[in-house]
């Protein structure tokens, strides 16, 4: 049994390199294809000196053929060599790690208040089925589905920073304070808590709807009838026998949503002032700093890869059907 | 169903073929659709247990509404969305009922033009690809073997990639205009699309009628796009009702990121706009970003309302 599950994760991971692979002919293809000179789209609208030009144009081996111009990029990202910005005088992959912990803190946030409160909702709502608790869960996930996540941000910065005043609205970090131990983390956690709300509505929903009827499923099922007929307690038989099944699909959908998690950071963290890799995008957008935007992509791009590859190992382990296939 | 949808359908399940043709075995004779008089009395069935459900109905009416203000644009809005016609800053009132932002433009006739480049891109984009979706996934699900096995390898690979970031990249690198966005949010969206009719012509193929048309000797072509397509039609309309929601909010959040059209006045871009006066005009974001949530919830209450119509095998419990 263990060596079926070291067959199933060897036989992933070499699924995941062709499609690494295609990420970097797609960045590659990009950079190619887009209008006027490949150097402009790697050093962006921002006076480069003419040397480094040179050597770029070298380096890309624009006088060879593509092949061998794909197969130096290659090289270059394994390298870990996604360009420099100039705009910024700094490798474009150490400014974006840099920015990467406010975005993990902002996504990892949402995420779990996602996972926490939508899991909730979903398990109240198809225990009193077509109740009010179920009805207004069915409602509140269709808005929560249908609001674009920057708008929400910003009419719940206008509620309850502007108008109210309670929470700060920009930043994550008080400007003019020096705080330090607790202070410090509970002034961080007062910035985080409106935009995290912002970006979990959407998680909140899809997470609410899909627990509810997969619960509902796994409620339905045989073995929930034999576990109440052992005489089990109810609390045991939905949780320990319901729940478990029923989150399988839950697993999934909240993996497979990693990179709609990080593009909705990238438009909270715009609204907010949220110093992460979003607002490191709209700030590289604004300025043409087009190295920091394709080095974006690719981060993201793995970052997705590696996320869905985990996803589905974890749903080996949670489910021992997968691994007989 | 909203959300269980696309997981549902979209897996590889057999029911998926089965689903239209459930209580109602005519639409598997061969060419689809048969007689108008059939067509007619399908359309009343249709639309009986359509108008059964209130929230489908009320997606249906604020879908035509905002279509009728894109349609009667130039008449309805009381000025050019991008002419100064007034002071900064007028809070709303009788004179300009949604107010004016920081230029002084009227944020009103911005709505309603923002309307048209939010259902024109989604419309667009969404009809873009489904075409994509269903010529791969119809070939794919159709031929099998090699052809499947590579046309599916390659919608993965666009499935993982992170659409909003390359949309945003593409966009920055070709610049703006709102052709090449239609075309970049197509480009991203067709996966979904392809594996649902994938799966259900991976069902479809087995069936007799299929074979008896293999048997009398139909082109190839034919039997994909005469005989199969029709039955798979049903998935395809809700997918593709959702994808209109779903490219309307891609769009937002490119014009959001400054990205959109430079030309056009769109309700991402006023949003975008907004940013900088929060605190001196809630209604500059206020009004635009009702008009996205609406639209992209009036289709979505669509999609569900004629998944619960067409689809009544998988309607939600």
């Amino acid at each position: 049994m263990e060596a079926r599950l070291g067959r199933y994760i060897l036989y992933r991971l070499a699924q995941v390199i062709p499609l690494v692979f295609g990420v970097i002919v797609v960045t590659f293809l990009i950079i190619h294809l887009a209008p006027g000179d490949p150097v402009l789209a790697l050093v962006g609208n921002f006076p480069a000196p003419e040397e480094y030009v040179t050597r770029l144009r070298q380096d890309l081996g624009l006088d060879k053929s593509l092949p061998v111009q794909l197969l130096h990029y290659l090289r270059k990202v394994a390298q870990g060599d996604l360009g420099y910005s100039f705009a910024q005088r700094r490798p474009v992959l150490n400014i974006i790690f840099e920015r990467m912990g406010a975005t993990l803190l902002l996504a990892g946030t949402a995420w779990l208040l996602a996972a926490v409160l939508g899991v909730a909702m979903g398990i109240l709502s198809s225990l009193r089925q077509y109740s009010l608790v179920d009805h207004a869960t069915t409602v509140a996930a269709l808005i929560g589905f249908s609001v674009p996540v920057f708008w929400l941000g910003q009419l719940l910065m206008l509620i309850f920073s502007v108008g109210l005043g309670w929470l700060p609205p920009q930043g994550m970090q008080s400007i003019r304070e020096e705080y330090t131990g607790l202070r410090y983390y509970l002034d961080i956690g007062a910035h985080l808590i409106l935009p995290a709300l912002a970006l979990s509505t959407r998680f909140l929903a899809i997470n609410a709807r899909l627990t509810r009827s997969s619960m509902l499923d796994a409620l339905g099922r045989e073995f929930i009838t034999t576990a109440r007929a052992k005489g089990l307690p109810e609390l045991r038989v939905i949780l320990h026998h319901g729940l478990r099944n029923a989150l399988l699909p839950v697993v999934t959908v909240m993996g497979l949503n990693v990179g709609f998690l990080f593009a909705g950071s990238a438009l909270v963290e715009t609204v907010f002032g949220w110093p992460g890799v979003g607002r490191l995008l709209f700030d590289s957008i604004s300025t043409r700093d087009y190295p920091i935007l394709l080095g974006i992509f690719v981060v993201v791009a793995l970052a997705v890869i590696i996320a869905n590859l985990l996803t589905d190992l974890a749903y080996a382990v949670l489910d021992p059907r997968i691994r007989y296939k | 169903m909203l959300f269980s949808t696309r997981a549902s359908v979209t897996s590889d399940t057999p029911q998926g073929g089965q689903l239209a043709g459930a209580e109602d075995p005519g639409i598997h004779e061969k060419g689809g659709w048969g007689t108008d008089r059939a067509v007619g009395r399908r359309l009343r069935v249709f639309w009986r247990r359509f108008s059964r459900s209130r929230s489908a109905v009320l997606g249906l009416g604020v879908v035509f509404f905002f279509t009728l203000v894109t349609l009667v644009a130039t008449w309805v809005a009381p000025h050019d969305p991008t002419a100064l016609i007034a002071q900064p800053f007028i809070s709303p009132g009788p004179r300009y009922p949604l107010g004016t932002d920081n230029l002084g433009r009227d944020v009103l006739s911005g709505v309603v033009y923002g309307a048209r480049v939010s259902l024109a891109v989604g419309f667009l984009a969404a009809a873009t690809s489904t075409l994509i979706g269903v010529i791969v996934g119809a070939i794919s699900g159709y031929l099998g073997g090699v052809t499947d096995a590579l046309l599916m390898r390659l919608t993965e690979l666009f499935q993982v990639l992170p659409r909003f970031f390359l949309a945003l990249l593409v966009v920055a690198l070709a610049g703006p205009g709102i052709g090449k966005i239609v075309f970049v949010i197509a480009i991203l969206s067709w996966p979904p699309m392809a594996r649902l009719v994938r799966a259900e012509f991976l069902s479809l193929r087995e069936r007799e009628f299929v074979e008896a048309a293999r048997a009398l000797g139909v082109a190839t072509p034919t039997i994909i796009f005469r005989d199969i397509l029709p039955n798979a039609l049903p998935s395809v309309i809700v997918a593709g009702s959702l994808d209109i929601a779903q490219a309307i909010l891609l769009e937002a959040g490119l014009s959001f990121f400054g990205l959109g059209d430079p030309n056009l006045t769109s309700w991402g871009g006023m949003l975008n706009n907004a940013l900088a006066f929060l605190r001196t005009a809630w209604w500059m974001p206020t009004f635009p970003g009702l008009g996205i949530f609406l639209t992209v919830l009036g289709f979505n209450l669509l999609g569900d309302g004629l998944n619960d119509a067409l689809n009544p095998r998988l309607r939600s419990r």
